[in-house]
């Protein structure tokens, strides 16, 4: 796609990178007969904006302290997680062919001891939250300045750590971390309004002493505007409510419960390449 | 107050905890305290007030304080979480094994008041399976001091080992133990200290209880058997030498620990042993959830007394010569 006059530049690499990762995360998928497809691709436009349009990071220092952290709460989507960490050259993206292969560093979550580039060991949900928090509050002691940004998904938001976690930021004015909900409705098993509903989710991190920003998932312009904004004067931490659709960019995948971990078929895998533009 | 309590002599490793911890953050400003609602509790006040920055309070929220220790180590800082063991040990126990033991965050965790020093609270406030869950981690080091030397050393050398450590501490009066059987004060981690040299029958003991092994190996030098005393302060990695040479030249063996038998030091020796060197082993502790009670009442129902110790001592040797 060819950039629009007055766009910013960073957005026709993002949705290259995006477009990638997507066609590389379901190559991921159907090698290994494993993965969480459908939350890989209601994730990617977030993880493709942080890493090539906001994150301040090199792969040569990938623990530097200064970097700015990104925290992948939601560690079953691990396959988007390593198609972002490839492309922005922490590891040679022939790696991604091992993707939960026996032995392999990549594996079904991410695992920060194997893997240059992953913050936290993250897989039981609600763990990378208290994580980034604490992170946060490394960088307001120390005065380094990097910002920490946190993804959990929706149905992710059911566990209590969450709160215990927004509490604590807003009570010590974290405005250095954001928090980013994956919010596309679903949860493994049904919608997360059928099943312990989330709603009104920007009035609950309201009243937790959040500052609260939806945006469309989606939309990499409006991904950058906001996650790549400056503190500014901002005192309290950021939740923003990414709307999302989970298997996004795969017709026949979009807003089905079956494709949280579903594998594609021989055909299905050609079918949604083709959508893919693979 | 319990018997112990009132022993002349007696220490509270929780000052030599409190005293160390404001002596390691003054050398070292990368050191913070995670507390939950329990600045107090931990002895944590005069730390506080001296690096109030440092001291970062989460309120009553276990998962998080873990999570949020693991963050502050990922932001280079050297966090110790201090609490409750109870609630440390059981309500965070997968912040324990995910965000600290299994991605290798440089935390410490540091159990409070643990084993039954909440004794009239009950078994919701008894930490006596910590370590059993904790133990299974297997890349954290699990050490549970037994005097306020051990405490201050054992301190020392977890602020500056780079890797996950859980401190057992207990809010118990203890005796100060002295130097070892060679006269001299030195803690190693992972090597078990003999405090009292003996061939007939060895007594395996860690934290509040190797004073009471002491008392056991006194009453049985008495009646002219020689009893062996290591203090095993660092539970995991276990000496396994140090372990199987007891064994071996023993020929008896005793655990003595503030926990669950299963699981504990007993569970951790009596796996080594079977594999390697059988021998009689009397495993003294808790065998389930405790009743209300003193401290000093629950000690005396699980045999934990000097007198309990050298009984189960003799019970080994009569399996042994048996």
């Amino acid at each position: 796609m060819t950039p629009l006059a007055n766009e910013d530049p960073r957005l026709d690499l993002i949705r290259d990178r995006a477009a990638w990762m997507r066609r590389r995360a379901l190559r991921m998928v159907n090698r290994s007969k494993l993965g969480h497809i459908g939350g890989d691709f209601s994730a990617t436009d977030i993880l493709a904006t942080l890493y090539f349009g906001v994150l301040r990071y090199d792969p040569a220092e990938p623990r530097a302290p200064g970097r700015d952290r990104f925290v992948m709460s939601k560690g079953h989507a691990s396959g988007v997680l390593y198609t972002a960490l490839a492309a922005a050259g922490y590891f040679p993206e022939d790696w991604l062919d091992s993707y939960m292969a026996p032995g392999s560093l990549l594996n079904g979550h991410p695992n920060r001891m194997y893997l240059p580039g992953v913050e936290a060991n993250t897989g039981p949900l609600g763990h990378g939250f208290p994580i980034a928090v604490g992170i946060a509050i490394a960088g307001q002691l120390s005065g380094d300045g990097y910002r920490t940004y946190v993804l959990t998904g929706d149905g992710e938001q059911q566990e209590g750590s969450n709160w215990e976690a927004a509490m604590t930021a807003s009570h010590r004015g974290l405005a250095n971390l954001t928090l980013i909900v994956d919010r596309n409705g679903l949860q493994q098993g049904d919608l997360t309004e059928d099943t312990v509903s989330l709603e009104p989710l920007d009035a609950r991190y309201r009243a937790f002493g959040w500052e609260v920003t939806e945006v469309d998932g989606h939309d990499p312009a409006e991904l950058l505007s906001v996650l790549g904004a400056p503190v500014g004067a901002r005192t309290r931490p950021l939740c923003v409510i990414a709307r999302t659709v989970k298997g996004k960019g795969v017709s026949f995948m979009e807003n089905r419960a079956k494709w949280h971990h579903g594998v594609p078929s021989e055909a299905e895998y050609e079918a949604a390449m083709a959508e893919l533009g693979g | 107050m319990t018997r112990m309590d009132r022993t002349p002599g007696t220490f509270d490793c929780r000052k030599a905890f409190a005293e160390t911890m404001e002596e390691l953050a003054r050398a070292d400003e990368r050191i913070v305290v995670v507390v939950n609602d329990s600045v107090g509790s931990s002895n944590l006040t005069g730390f506080r007030a001296a690096f109030p920055d440092r001291t970062i309070n989460v309120g009553i929220a276990e998962q998080n304080m873990v999570g949020v220790g693991a963050g502050l180590a990922n932001g280079a800082r050297i966090p110790f979480v201090s609490a409750a063991s109870c609630f440390l040990s059981g309500r965070a126990l997968e912040q324990v094994k995910a965000d600290v033991a299994y991605s290798g965050y440089n935390v410490k965790l540091v159990g409070q008041s643990s084993g039954v020093a909440y004794g009239e609270l009950g078994a919701t406030h008894h930490s006596i399976e910590d370590f059993a869950w904790l133990r299974a981690l297997d890349p954290l080091t699990v050490i549970a001091p037994a005097d306020p030397w051990e405490t201050e050393a054992a301190l020392r050398w977890a602020a500056a080992h780079e890797g996950p450590v859980y401190l057992r501490l207990s809010r118990m009066k203890v005796p100060d133990l002295g130097p070892d059987a060679d006269g001299r004060r030195r803690f190693e981690p992972g090597r078990a200290r003999v405090m009292r040299r003996g061939d007939d029958v060895a007594i395996l003991a860690l934290g509040t209880t190797v004073h009471l092994a002491m008392e056991a190996a006194e009453a049985l030098a008495a009646q002219g058997t020689g009893a062996r005393v290591l203090s095993v302060h660092t539970l995991s990695p276990l000496d396994e030498a140090a372990v199987l040479a007891a064994a071996q030249e023993t020929g008896a063996l005793v655990t003595a620990e503030e926990a669950l038998v299963r699981g504990g030091l007993g569970g951790a020796v009596a796996e080594l042993t079977s594999a390697h060197r059988p021998v009689p082993l009397e495993r003294v502790g808790f065998d389930g959830f405790q009743k209300t009670g003193p401290v000093d009442w629950l000690f005396r129902e699980a045999g934990l007394t000097g007198a309990g110790i050298a009984e189960a001592a003799r019970r080994a040797m009569r399996r042994r010569d048996g």
